[in-house]
């Protein structure tokens, strides 16, 4: 099975976010592989693990998205690609840029996280899903590959149901799919030799989309402050209290 | 300058979702007073397609389509996406608008793609630009920065909307012309999808998304059972129970219900956090709720820090006095 996954790298989110001169400072913050795309990762490998095959992780970025990369080669992908971004990028021109990238690889398989903890829109993978003419599954808890379909468990806002597609589709990885494993001593050192290929922006000319959306701000949001405490020795009263709170200054009841 | 809009209305279980009004509601104040509204709702079950319908009409969409087909029964998301398809092709819309809900999040993107449009994602506020345009902000690392863009000149716009964050659109006063309802020329596509079975565990339930009330529990609830209480004050408050990522992780409940950085983003009009300490990517999922109160043992826990009202005590000693607070304070009627 040739297995496609699409990675990207993202703040830690442990990180406070600072804003300056109209952008996210990224001055002393931990980049990680967007934890959504470590399930998309780690069933990857399951998958090639049980059915025989490769996995190539592909990530948009800058230089330093080769670090998120380097860590999916350790986890034990065989390959990786990283796709020079440009200038306006948006969902939409980088969506159209993986699509290129991916379609000669001929995946039998697309992996994808169910969306990024920056940005939070999901929009990437479904858009190079449509533009690839791959069906998919999004927010899979459970994956199972059976000749040339693919049965998966999907998480619809609390219910589950249970759908199949045939392949090549796109899955997106939701929480509870997998536990990711930790990349091993042995894994880091034998990712150094894994192929590790840069793809310009040019290269992928012929299928390219200029960015359909442009930011015109961003602004941190200032953190709540703390209100009332309440506290004594009888639950009770604290309770009563509580809720003549909630209904009289509150007035949400 | 008018912009003409679609509104794909989301229904569950044979009803129009909270969420397709507030579109209908966006869309009605972004069309102005020269734009033409149009509505589509998706279906196999006419007589709920016909309600669903009927009230589009009543609050303010010109035309409603009603794309009634059995391939639209089990939410294939090819079978949705080739319907707005044709409603693109009927209404020649320069705004698609939908809710952020699981099926908006899978079938906005496509839609987008497909057309060449730009995709506004999960947009919690829509306002008048500089110039004229429109604006649209959204949240970022999960709500602890807010972008503003704009789509391009000449690009459709396919809006998400998120849920319980913008006014529904209003019933039409006495008097005015309901809309027009149309059946959609839809030709079902071949489909990829089989949907083998649904488990239905939130039959009933208050999305948590949309629910205007969120109990939600952390470690401190302590076992599956622990949660006892928290259902019993949520569903007094008609609401929901959510759990922070610690509660999932230690089995007490699904991740379903998870709330935070990597799980639900929720912006009810009241949260309360029972044994939740307050991790920074927990209070990233809740803090955008308009009252928030804490009840911990721990006076130290981080999540006072941000709480309208801290209470200092034992949750299951404090969460069932509350209820039987509430159920006395909200009257008879309520169980």
């Amino acid at each position: 099975m040739n297995i496609v996954v699409l990675i990207k790298q993202t703040f830690d989110t442990e990180e406070k976010i600072v804003v300056q001169g109209g952008q996210v400072s990224a001055d002393g913050v931990k980049l990680i592989v967007n934890p959504y795309d470590e399930y998309a990762l780690e069933e990857a490998l399951r998958l090639r693990d049980k059915h025989g095959g490769t996995v190539t992780a592909v990530a948009g970025g800058p230089e330093q998205c080769a670090e998120a990369l380097r860590t999916a080669l350790a986890m034990g992908a065989d390959e990786a690609v990283r796709i020079e971004p440009a200038p306006g990028d948006d969902s939409a021109s980088i969506a159209a840029a993986i699509a290129a990238c991916v379609r000669p690889l001929k995946p039998d398989l697309l992996l994808a996280g169910l969306f990024a903890v920056d940005t939070g829109a999901g929009s990437v993978a479904l858009q190079a899903a449509e533009r690839l003419g791959l069906p998919h599954v999004s927010a899979a808890v459970r994956v199972e590959i059976s000749g040339g379909t693919l049965i998966a468990d999907r998480d619809v806002e609390g219910d589950v149901a249970t759908v199949s597609v045939p392949l090549p589709a796109l899955v997106t990885a939701q929480q509870g799919l997998n536990e990711p494993r930790y990349p091993s001593l042995p894994g880091i050192m034998k990712a150094k030799r894994k192929p590790l290929r840069i793809v310009g922006r040019s290269e992928l000319a012929a299928e390219a989309a200029s960015p359909a959306t442009s930011r015109l701000s961003i602004e941190a949001v200032p953190p709540r402050s703390a209100g009332k405490r309440l506290s004594g020795d009888a639950p009770a009263e604290l309770a009563a209290e509580l809720a003549r709170l909630l209904r009289e200054e509150a007035k949400v009841l | 300058m008018s912009i003409q809009c679609l509104v794909y209305a989301e229904c569950k279980d044979g009803r129009l979702r909270r969420v397709a009004l507030e579109a209908l509601g966006a869309a009605l104040r972004i069309a102005g007073e020269d734009g033409a509204v149009h509505a589509l709702v998706s279906g196999a079950d006419s007589a709920a397609l016909a309600e669903a319908a009927a009230e589009l009409a009543a609050r303010g969409a010109a035309v409603v389509h009603v794309a009634d087909d059995p391939a639209l029964r089990d939410g294939a998301p090819e079978a949705v996406q080739a319907a707005i398809a044709a409603a693109i092709e009927a209404a020649a819309p320069d705004a698609v608008l939908l809710g952020h809900t699981s099926l908006g999040r899978e079938v906005a993107p496509r839609v987008a793609a497909a057309i060449g449009a730009g995709h506004a994602a999960d947009v919690t506020a829509i306002e008048p630009g500089d110039d004229g345009g429109v604006v649209f902000a959204r949240p970022l690392y999960a709500g602890k920065a807010i972008e503003r863009l704009r789509i391009a000149p000449g690009a459709t716009w396919v809006v998400s909307v998120r849920p319980n964050n913008l006014p529904p659109a209003e019933t039409l006063p006495a008097g005015a012309d309901p809309g027009a309802v149309t059946a959609l020329a839809y030709r079902a596509p071949t489909l990829w999808t089989t949907v083998r079975s649904v488990v239905r565990k939130t039959a009933g339930a208050v999305d948590l998304a949309e629910a205007d009330v969120i109990v939600s529990g952390g470690r401190g609830v302590r076992s599956a059972d622990g949660f006892a209480p928290l259902q019993q004050l949520a569903s007094l408050l008609g609401g929901a129970v959510g759990a922070s990522r610690g509660a999932c992780d230690a089995g007490y409940c699904d991740y379903s219900l998870q709330i935070g950085q990597t799980g639900k983003v929720v912006t009810p009009q009241l949260y309360i956090a029972c044994g939740i300490s307050g991790a920074i990517q927990h209070l990233a999922g809740m803090s955008g709720s308009r009252v928030i109160v804490a009840v911990n043992k721990d006076a130290e826990a981080p999540i006072f820090g941000i709480a309208d009202y801290g209470v200092v005590g034992d949750l299951f000693e404090i969460v069932p006095l509350l209820t039987n607070e509430f159920r006395r304070m909200l009257g008879p009627a309520t169980t």
